[in-house]
């Protein structure tokens, strides 16, 4: 049973067709990877299964329950996280405050609660710290935890939006570029954390990438996007010998 | 509580007593601004809009009604916390630059609206409001203010509010209901620009059309601006330099407005971020642990 | 009657829509609300008045002698207030440095004129003629083919000139246009001078069409020009020429067939249901938004 399953999703822009019938079945606790050239519709795919844009066309099923048109914070309420290709945090909210204002707001303590200090307010604020220690501790970045976000390096902000994108316990993570501006080891590391991520959490990792080593090494299945159309989709060994994605994208490196 | 205005009264001179009591007021509707826009990046440009419909509610029903004060306070902001809910929702559809246009339009019309007033007095406004409004009450009020802004800034409620402020596309990503926090945070700025509203119609016992008008949706913005969005100390600082500083000036008497527009000018040349803009407790601390540092690393 | 009315807002309206223009422009540019258009306007009456009191000029001369004046005011204020902020810091800074440039325009012309109003000799004979059912002032008329031409000339200047064309470059992309070798002060301050030229005309003909100046009269005049900008949709030069005259009729006419005492909402009222229904104004572009 997938997690994800979109059927038939096409996204336009004043005419200018970005996804163009896209159907994809993510399985659950899988890493699954979508790769293409520039343009091909990835990060229009990912705004549209976080509801940042509604699609045109098509369905979209997650975990069974139809979200398409649902707004952002609705579909990320319901188990979806998700990092940006160009990095967006909260830039002038310490790392702590990143990570804790992502947390689970389904059942968060309200207006009053909050201003008048109840127990549940109480309750949740230790309850929030501690989980967002305790990731920020996962990713490293616990000496930093009381810095500014824009203070951060590079590679310290990818984590940190990992970080964020995880209290909250998504059952998807969608990951835009991780690897973006990494170095080599950097690259390793990386992999390395999405595989105990995945392993650790139990949840299921959708990620667009660039780099191509990365990408057949942990990905489990791809799907390959060519000007907002899935041109193939199989196993990382499956993928490098088809004939249309070497003729459509990899034949430029191969 | 009597015993303390009667020795306050006592020893400040009343000059600088009214303007402990006006800075005292500023401070409130600056803090409410503060929510709106510092906080929560939503530029009102409207707040005596708030501030009018405050007082003259809060007038009204102690002049006409002759309800007790308290009543009169809470009708005053009741009645501006739902405006800025009405205000709040064009928020959702509009960003910066046309929200505040939005918000000047806002005030214009309520200025106009009581310009044409009849209970209200038309364009000669309403005298004879009781004098209500005392030193410790304003204390005591705005330290309730204080208090509670501060525990709502500091609670994961206000850091989302920053968070709309910083990234809203993050911020829905997160599962912050960016849409709800925008108009809460008109519907509290409006709240205590309508206190601030009633309190000075209070303490001035007389209003008029004219004491509301777009100079001073711009005297309220100028302190948030001042002091550093989304800052407490700031707002409080802001609300108390731009409140005296214009008492000083009066003797330089028609230069006043020359000055304090040079200045506003001049401020945002230097100090574009406020005076207190992005500073922290924490990052004080550190700089001073940082410079003790320097030594042994050189 | 109707016919009338319609005319006047005409009227009115051209005069909002030649200073909607300046906010717009610099908009398009620089993405500000230069609040201090409103006091260019203020001291183009007031430079005309000088003109016309004290020289004893014709109002074509005073016109001219106006937009001069106020080119180079213009171009100061961007130059002191607005100048050394670009690019370096919130966009809530430079909007609050231009309510200070505002500020201290107004005070300054109330120190050197009063706070009084002031009239306009007679410069014009106020002959009028009957167009049908109209009565048509020589005033209105001025006002009108001056406001026309000195529009159509903009589109011109802006659609086939040399600084036209890197005008239009720069509010696409002002960051791109200077890597491409524009120079990007020298296009500001052209954009600041224009508009400025265009404000001034508006306030030397307002001044003697209703016969009244005073430093304040820039304040209301200008917050409502920029509300005609964002009615046409901001950085949209036929879209403020729209909102102005659409604003002026409205205003007429509200005023003719509601009320006069709620002459000052009127377009406010308007701005407001018109954004909540098209939030990018009338004529401006639906932006996307970027993720």
């Amino acid at each position: 049973m997938p997690v994800l399953e979109l059927r038939g999703i096409s996204q336009e822009f004043g005419g200018l067709r970005a996804l163009d019938g896209i159907d994809l079945q993510v399985p659950r606790h899988a890493i699954f990877g979508i790769i293409g050239p520039n343009g091909a519709g990835k990060t229009t795919l990912f705004n549209v299964i976080t509801g940042i844009y509604p699609p045109t066309e098509g369905q979209l099923l997650f975990q069974q329950q139809p979200i398409a048109s649902w707004s952002s914070h609705k579909v990320a309420r319901l188990g979806v996280g998700r990092t940006f290709q160009n990095i967006r945090l909260f830039n002038r909210l310490s790392v702590l405050d990143n990570v804790k204002v992502a947390a689970n707001w389904n059942r968060s303590a309200g207006f009053w609660a909050s201003i008048l200090g109840l127990p549940s307010y109480s309750r949740e604020q230790k309850h929030c710290q501690e989980k967002a220690e305790a990731l920020i501790d996962m990713l490293g970045l616990y000496d930093k935890r009381m810095e500014y976000a824009q203070s951060l390096s590079y590679g310290e902000q990818r984590r940190l939006e990992i970080a964020r994108a995880l209290i909250a316990e998504p059952s998807l993570l969608l990951l835009d570029e991780p690897a973006a501006g990494m170095n080599s080891s950097e690259k390793i590391e990386l992999m390395d954390l999405i595989w105990k991520i995945r392993d650790d959490m139990q949840l299921t990792i959708l990620l667009v990438e660039h780099d191509m080593h990365l990408v057949m090494s942990i990905c489990e299945q791809i799907a390959v996007l060519d000007y907002g159309r899935k041109i193939a989709e199989g196993r990382p060994e499956q993928i490098k010998s088809d004939p249309r994605v070497i003729q459509s994208y990899l034949g430029v490196e191969a | 509580m009597r015993f303390l205005e009667q020795w306050i009264t006592q020893i400040i001179d009343p000059y600088y007593l009214r303007i402990i009591i006006l800075v005292g007021i500023n401070i409130i509707m600056a803090l409410g601004l503060n929510i709106t826009t510092g906080v929560t990046g939503q530029l009102s440009m409207g707040h005596a809009g708030f501030m009018s419909l405050g007082a003259y509610t809060s007038a009204i029903v102690s002049l006409k009604m002759g309800a007790p004060f308290w009543m009169a306070l809470l009708a005053g902001s009741t009645i501006a916390a739902v405006f800025g809910f009405i205000i709040g929702l064009p928020a959702l559809r509009l960003e910066g630059d046309y929200l505040a246009i939005v918000t000047i339009g806002f005030a214009e019309i309520v200025r106009v609206f009581f310009l044409n007033f009849e209970p209200g007095g038309k364009a000669v406004g309403l005298s004879g409001i009781p004098q209500e409004t005392s030193f410790t009450l304003v204390l005591l009020i705005t330290l309730v203010v204080i208090f509670f802004t501060q525990r709502l800034l500091s609670s994961r409620l206000g850091k989302a509010m920053y968070a709309v402020r910083e990234n809203e596309i993050a911020a829905e990503a997160c599962g912050i209901n960016t849409t709800h926090l925008k108009v809460l945070s008109f519907v509290l700025g409006a709240f205590l620009g309508g206190l601030g509203g009633a309190l000075y119609a209070h303490y001035m016992y007389y209003i008029s059309p004219q004491d509301f008008d777009f100079m001073r949706s711009i005297e309220i913005l100028n302190m948030v601006v001042l002091g550093g969005l989304g800052s407490i100390p700031g707002s409080i600082l802001g609300a108390a330099i731009l409140t005296i500083l214009p008492e000083m000036l009066r003797v330089v008497a028609e230069y006043r407005m020359l000055f304090y527009g040079a200045l506003l000018v001049l401020l945002m040349i230097f100090r574009p971020n406020g005076l207190f803009g992005d500073m922290r407790v924490y990052d004080l601390i550190k700089t001073r642990r940082a410079k003790g540092e320097k030594p042994c690393q050189s | 009657m109707i016919w009338q009315q319609l005319l006047n807002g005409l009227t009115l309206g051209s005069t909002y829509a030649l200073i909607a223009l300046g906010y717009t422009m610099v908009y398009g540019i620089v993405q500000l609300i230069n609040f201090a258009h409103g006091e260019i306007y203020m001291v183009g009456a007031f430079v005309g008045l000088f003109l016309v009191t004290v020289w004893d000029a014709n109002l074509a001369v005073a016109m001219l002698g106006a937009m001069a004046v106020c080119m180079l005011l213009g171009v100061l204020v961007e130059r002191i207030a607005y100048r050394p902020l670009r690019g370096k810091s919130s966009r809530l800074s430079p909007l609050i440095s231009a309510l200070g440039a505002s500020i201290f325009l107004s005070t300054l012309m109330a120190l050197i004129a009063g706070v009084n109003t002031r009239r306009y000799p007679a410069v014009q004979d106020v002959g009028s003629y009957a167009l049908g059912p109209v009565q048509l002032s020589s005033m209105q008329v001025i006002i009108l083919l001056v406001s026309a031409a000195l529009m159509i000339g903009l589109q011109f200047l802006v659609a086939h000139t040399r600084i036209g064309k890197a005008m239009r470059a720069c509010s696409q992309d002002l960051d791109a246009s200077a890597l491409m070798g524009i120079n990007v002060n020298r296009v500001i301050s052209y954009t600041f001078a224009i508009g400025s030229a265009l404000a001034a005309a508006g306030g030397v003909m307002v001044g003697v069409y209703y016969n009244a100046v005073w430093p304040y009269m820039g304040t209301l005049a200008g917050l409502k020009a920029f509300a005609a900008a964002v009615l046409g949709g901001i950085g949209s030069i036929p879209g403020a020429m729209l909102g102005g005259l659409t604003l002026g009729i409205l205003e007429i006419m509200g005023v003719a067939y509601i009320s006069s005492s709620f002459k000052d909402a009127i377009a406010f009222g308007i701005l407001i249901i018109v954004l909540i229904i098209r939030p990018q104004g009338i004529l401006g572009e639906k932006i996307n938004k970027k993720v």
